[in-house]
């Protein structure tokens, strides 16, 4: 299918898409819930922090970083791998193979249309962000901000397609969700998502370096909350490398697609 | 229009038993086996024929289908669908053709199905008055109404078939794969989706390899048959050769003006002739294709009949007898195959000792 077809075709996918998370909006909820733990791991890091910062965190500083941790969580989230493992396992991907657009630009049109419901849900924690002191601890260069939205579809789109790939290990064992499952577990921890990266040991900071996890979370959430204020040539750096990690992960995806593709039994009718 | 040669799809499957030290076992060492599940297929099928595709569960037809619709990669062999290789899955042939699998459904769950009309539409890149006319005519055909705006998980198997012929057929496809179409269907809607499927290829010209365990679609639909067996092609050619040469003989239902007995029946009508249904004052009887006209003018001269038709005997019972002589011969082939085997395991010491 052409860029134009595609582009053709997305008002509508992304309408009923829309329609679809509406009509799934108390699974949507459930699903927020499931993703509070920033606020617990606030309310921890906060009584840790009541004798004194950790490391560069203070009371401030913690609120502002765990609620923007869940606020870039909301809108770069995924569900793409455990689809694809469901679709594959039961023969449901037959479905989408049938239509002329190609089933993963169908499932990120699914999951962008699934953006403003999460947005929503996501609000009332920018208006807390917004009207309490965790407002000091925001970002207050203009060109963070900007560079911020660039930071999020880069970390929406490396999410996806990390999920794309170990989706498609479906193709090639019995079910993908194990491998999810330790990914997920591992992301948690590596993405900054649980603990602020730069309160690990050095060793361990450079190591997590060196993956694709920093880049999904950690990345937006620092220039969101003004680390990056000033340094608009570091941030340059840094977004270089998200967008390097998103190539190589959206190269594996097109290496595990086609080849699994090609192994797909379409089982179950 | 599809021309398939020498067509072949073969599965490696893991062969695991039961049991919780098999289990373990297959954690160290996975063994595997292959399952030819369509072998040496070839066929041709003109632009616009109405070809049913038949065989027993496992002889390879929702397979090839699932080949000629490009969700599955042939192990070797080519096919083509009006010049188009299916695995490549063009857009051009996406939006040629339609596959629907009766126990699948592409409408989303909780939203009413013209959701995935529009949806559809959208992405088959239907130009909107053409999409808006082509909805509206096959809600229409198929008697839909209002249940389009209902959320599908509310309609009922059959509405929700329908609703999946329209989705599939928004597009307007040039050739059609229809695997077990009226799977689960009442016989009312059984019937009118015959219909609409046979309108809609008399009015577009449109293709349709159907498959169907429900030899009343085959015999609405097909005049012409392929019978696959065991992944090959058993039978290819007209519903009534078929019937020749499985059955060779006519089906001659009498109606009688009083009850008789199958013994009265049979010794008024000769030789060579047989009851196979019996209600009394209906029977059916078989008779060899060639003594039909004497059959026929002794049942007139010698019995009180009121009425009396001559057909082929049901496709439902030629298709019964077909399958039970494929599977006995099967039976005796995986026979041999496992004498073979047992054979080879008793002479491999033999082997052994002579190397």
């Amino acid at each position: 299918m052409s860029a134009r077809s595609v582009l053709r075709a997305a008002p509508t996918v992304l309408r009923v898409g829309l329609a679809e998370a509406v009509a799934y909006r108390a699974e949507l909820l459930v699903w927020v819930l499931t993703t509070t733990m920033p606020f617990v791991m606030l309310a921890i890091f906060s009584a840790a922090a009541i004798d004194g910062p950790i490391g560069r965190y203070g009371q401030t500083e913690l609120a502002a970083y765990f609620l923007a941790t869940f606020v870039v969580r909301q809108i770069t989230g995924s569900w793409a791998g455990w689809q694809i493992n469901v679709d594959v396992r039961e023969g449901t991907l037959a479905t989408r193979m049938l239509r002329p657009l190609h089933p993963l630009v169908a499932y990120a049109l699914e999951h962008a249309a699934a953006i403003p419901m999460r947005a929503l849900a996501a609000a009332p924690v920018v208006v807390i962000l917004l009207a309490t002191s965790a407002r000091s601890g925001l970002s207050r260069d203009p060109v963070s901000w900007l560079l911020l939205l660039v930071s999020l579809a880069l970390a929406w789109l490396l999410t996806i397609f990390i999920n794309f790939a170990i989706g498609c290990l479906a193709f090639f064992i019995d079910s993908s969700q194990r491998v999810l499952e330790v990914y997920l577990a591992v992301f948690f921890v590596a993405s900054g998502y649980l603990v602020p990266l730069d309160v690990f040991p050095p060793a361990a900071r450079r190591a997590l370096s060196l993956m694709p996890f920093r880049h999904q979370v950690a990345l937006p959430v620092e220039i969101f909350v003004g680390r990056y204020d000033g340094r608009a040539a570091a941030l340059a750096v840094e977004l270089a490398q998200q967008a390097g990690w998103t190539l190589v992960a959206l190269g594996l995806v097109a290496l595990a697609w086609t080849r699994g593709v090609r192994r797909y039994g379409a089982f179950g009718g | 229009m599809i021309e398939v040669r020498s067509l072949r799809k073969a599965f490696r499957v893991p062969v695991r038993e039961a049991g919780l030290f098999a289990a373990l076992g297959s954690v160290f060492r996975r063994r595997y086996r292959t399952v030819v599940a369509v072998d040496d297929v070839s066929l041709s099928i003109e632009r616009g024929e109405r070809v049913g595709f038949l065989g027993p569960n496992g002889a390879g037809k929702t397979t090839t289908l699932k080949m000629l619709a490009g969700l599955l990669h042939p192990t070797s062999g080519t096919l083509t669908v009006d010049g188009h290789e299916p695995s490549r899955r063009e857009p051009d042939y996406l939006r040629k053709i339609m596959l629907v699998l009766g126990q699948k459904q592409q409408l989303l769950w909780d939203l009413p199905p013209t959701d995935t009309f529009d949806l559809n539409a959208a992405i088959f890149d239907v130009p909107r008055d053409q999409y808006v006319r082509t909805r509206d005519e096959l809600v229409e055909l198929l008697d839909l109404g209002d249940v389009v705006k209902k959320p599908t998980r509310q309609l009922s198997l059959g509405e929700r078939m329908k609703c999946e012929l329209v989705a599939a057929l928004i597009h307007r496809p040039k050739v059609l794969f229809l695997d077990e179409p009226t799977l689960g269907l009442d016989v009312t809607m059984q019937a009118t989706l015959r219909t609409f499927v046979r309108r809609y290829n008399e009015q577009e010209g449109a293709t349709l390899l159907l498959t169907s365990h429900y030899m009343e679609d085959v015999a609405a639909l097909c005049p012409r048959v392929i019978v696959v067996d065991r992944g090959r092609v058993t039978y290819d050619g007209s519903r009534e050769e078929l019937a020749r040469q499985v059955r060779p003989v006519k089906r001659v239902t009498l109606r009688l003006a009083r009850a008789a007995t199958a013994e009265e029946v049979e010794g008024a009508l000769g030789e060579g002739v047989r009851v196979v249904t019996h209600d009394a004052a209906e029977l059916g009887v078989e008779v060899d294709r060639a003594n039909v006209g004497e059959c026929v003018s002794r049942a007139l001269s010698r019995l009180p009949v009121t009425d009396i038709s001559v057909e082929d005997p049901p496709l439902e019972e030629i298709m019964r007898e077909l399958f039970r002589e494929t599977s006995a011969a099967r039976l005796e082939a995986d026979a041999d195959a496992t004498a073979r085997v047992d054979a080879d395991a008793e002479g491999a010491p033999d082997s052994g000792e002579d190397a």
